[in-house]
């Protein structure tokens, strides 16, 4: 049984990462995720964690330190956000390419210009097909927990693929709140040592990151997202132990208020827990409405979503990045792809909510429900909406 | 839920002073969440920081529109900001001024109970410094008390107190249970 | 049929985990024509070795310089480069 403290979720990542054993953490600062790893270095200078601390020139150089360490055989983090890690764009590929298997937390944060410090998932978004598996998380506790895990799910020789924990900045990075962490104990119990099947070894050279010509590189491909659709086994798993060691469990969907719900909203990351509010406001005037939350997002759960979408009568997707010029917003439009091949199809009601840290409030998602209600009522479907934008 | 909203300056300290309301929630085993006004940090611009006390779990992640409670670490700001903004039926705002409360509502219009005390005068004479956000805490918390029952438990304020400020904890403690003890409550017209 | 692997026979990554494979390359088998070198022009100052781009040049015990065969792909940067002008390039078929 851990201990409950205060802490602000930044800080909580850090301490994760340190009871985690990492070898190196190769770092550039951006905010909002400064003070992940500014905690960090505090950490390695002070002989709290014994890990080698790397303050490179740029993003681009802190994704291709992490290559490098990972390669040799070491247990690797960085973090990032926004601009910084649009700046390591073609490393991101290179990592999941060659199989490296590590830990990234990004702390979501939209993207210039106009230039924005603040919160929403269009850094991520960019990423999205990078080959990483990425989840989004809504709480501290979660984020938490999640360092062990993905490092867990990574380093699994049935994965060996890099991982992005994506949490929203300053909605929850920035926030203090209760954290129950983990003893040694229960690390030790559910993250075992990284053992590299393989790694940069000057008595056995091999050659990492080579040319592969069009005679290789098509399986190459294939094997990489076979590993990275089959990943969402070992995650079920991983999930399964750590709620037998620390007694919280999580899934590929975590589902709200839903059981006897017409209408759900759609979410992923911190807002879908003001939502949760929200919905218990709703429930108390006696709407039928629950919340489905994305927790994994790469590999996308086609099956689980178009399980649990199916019989809805109106899904209100949330998104927090738009899809300029295009679909509107990449998870309503994957929504739309796994609901496609049923016969019977929710109302998919689409939103852009809260791009450029805008708040989204519980008035916010009361007035999509109300949209929702008009839809399932036999309204006819409208164009997804940007939240909030003044005319 | 208990929502407060904090108003200061850059470098006044009212994102800490919602951090300390949280942790010594959480350390009596409440709910507690606090976070600023996100944005880049500005030496003396006016900032804003939040802070939720409830008995429940803390979900909603959005700014505070209508706070029971609004802390004003320094005078100065209720000629450029309208701190009484969405105050909760009930609400109380706390500020720190040398002047008699009654003034202060006749002529800023405060909404609500209002509570004041020289935060100024208790942080130079036990802290030494003009800062008055560990102080005003003590304020924060005598004028949201019920009869005897506190926001957070004075215990467990002055424990995260201790956490955050190690050895110069003690003046920080001295001032804020001095500012308890002198806060003034006026009631609400 | 293709005898190279599937997907599923790749290690992950698709690694080089022979070392030295490259050197199964023959790649003089590229070359139309050859460096051959002017003993009675050579003054052994090793440039042609230095500019060789597969490092195929090798100086001899009697000090003058000779392409590896299997390896030289008949580029021609030796002669480019060569300050006293002895290498001239002979086509294969000859």
């Amino acid at each position: 049984m851990g201990t409950r403290k205060g802490m602000e979720v930044s800080i909580g990542i850090a301490e994760a990462v340190m009871m985690a054993d990492v070898d190196v953490i190769p770092a550039y600062p951006i905010t909002p995720q400064t003070h992940i790893v500014e905690h960090l270095s505090e950490l390695v200078a002070d002989g709290h964690l014994d890990a080698e601390f790397v303050p490179v020139e740029s993003e681009h150089s802190a994704m291709s330190c992490c290559c490098g360490s990972v390669a040799a055989g070491a247990r690797t983090f960085t973090a990032t956000s926004s601009q910084g890690l649009a700046l390591m764009h073609e490393i991101l590929f290179i990592a999941s390419g060659m199989r490296l298997p590590m830990v990234m937390a990004v702390a979501n944060r939209s993207l210039s210009a106009p230039i924005s410090i603040w919160n929403d998932h269009g850094d991520v978004m960019a990423a999205r097909d990078t080959g990483w598996m990425q989840i989004f998380v809504e709480n501290g506790q979660e984020a938490y927990d999640h360092m062990m895990w993905a490092f867990r799910v990574s380093e699994d020789h049935d994965v060996l693929l890099p991982i992005m924990v994506n949490f929203d900045g300053f909605i929850l990075s920035h926030v203090v709140e209760p954290i129950e962490v983990w003893s040694p104990e229960e690390v030790k119990q559910f993250l075992p040592p990284y053992k590299p099947p393989y790694r940069l070894d000057v008595d056995k050279p091999w050659t990492f990151g080579a040319v592969g010509i069009p005679d290789i590189y098509l399986e190459t491909r294939m094997a990489h997202n076979e590993a990275l659709i089959d990943s969402q086994k070992v995650m079920e798993k991983a999930w399964d132990e750590m709620a037998e060691v620390v007694g919280r469990k999580y899934s590929v969907l975590e589902n709200y208020k839903t059981d006897d719900a017409d209408i759900v909203f759609l979410t992923m990351g911190g807002i879908s827990e003001t939502c949760m509010t929200a919905v218990d406001q709703m429930r108390d005037e006696g709407k039928k409405v629950g919340v489905i939350r994305l927790r994994m997002w790469r590999p996308f759960p086609f099956a689980e979503v178009a399980k649990e979408l199916g019989g809805r009568k109106v899904v209100l997707a949330v998104d927090r990045a738009l899809s300029t010029g295009g679909c509107g917003g990449p998870v309503a439009s994957e929504i739309k792809a796994a609901l496609y091949p049923l016969d019977k199809r929710p109302q998919v009601v689409e939103f852009i909510a809260g791009l450029g840290g805008r708040d989204v409030t519980i008035g916010d998602f009361k007035e999509m429900y109300d949209k929702g209600a008009a839809v399932a009522a036999g309204g006819a479907v409208p164009p997804y909406e940007m939240v909030g934008v003044r005319a | 839920m208990f929502e407060i909203r904090f108003h200061g300056r850059g470098g006044q300290g009212a994102v800490t002073s919602a951090e300390l309301i949280a942790h010594a929630a959480i350390e009596e085993g409440k709910f507690g969440q606090a976070f600023p006004s996100f944005g880049p940090e500005r030496r003396g611009a006016p900032v804003m920081a939040f802070a939720r006390v409830s008995d429940v779990t803390i979900r909603n992640r959005s700014a505070v529109y209508n706070p029971n409670g609004v802390l004003v670490l320094d005078p100065s700001l209720l000629k450029l900001v309208n701190v009484g903004d969405g105050l909760a039926e009930g609400g109380v705002i706390v500020v720190s001024s040398h002047r008699p409360a009654e003034d202060l509502r006749a002529e800023f219009k405060l909404p609500g109970r209002l509570a004041v005390v020289d935060g100024l005068a208790i942080a130079m004479k036990t802290i030494r410094r003009p800062i008055t956000n560990t102080t005003m805490l003590g304020a924060l918390l005598k004028a949201t008390a019920d009869g005897d029952k506190t926001l957070v438990d004075l215990d467990a304020l002055e424990h995260a107190l201790h956490n955050r400020f190690g050895r110069i904890a003690a003046p920080n403690i001295a001032a804020f249970k001095r500012a308890f003890k002198d806060t003034v409550v006026l009631e609400e017209n | 049929m293709s005898s190279l692997p599937g997907w599923k026979a790749l290690p992950p990554g698709c690694p080089v985990q022979t070392p030295l494979s490259a050197a199964n390359n023959h790649t003089g088998s590229w070359r139309s024509e050859r460096p051959i070198w002017n003993h009675e022009q050579c003054v052994q100052c090793g440039v042609c070795d230095m500019f060789c781009p597969e490092a195929c040049i090798k100086q001899t015990a009697e000090g003058f310089y000779e392409a590896n065969l299997d390896y030289c792909k008949g580029c021609g940067i030796c002669k480019q480069e060569c300050p006293t002008q002895c290498i001239s390039m002979k086509q294969e078929e000859e």
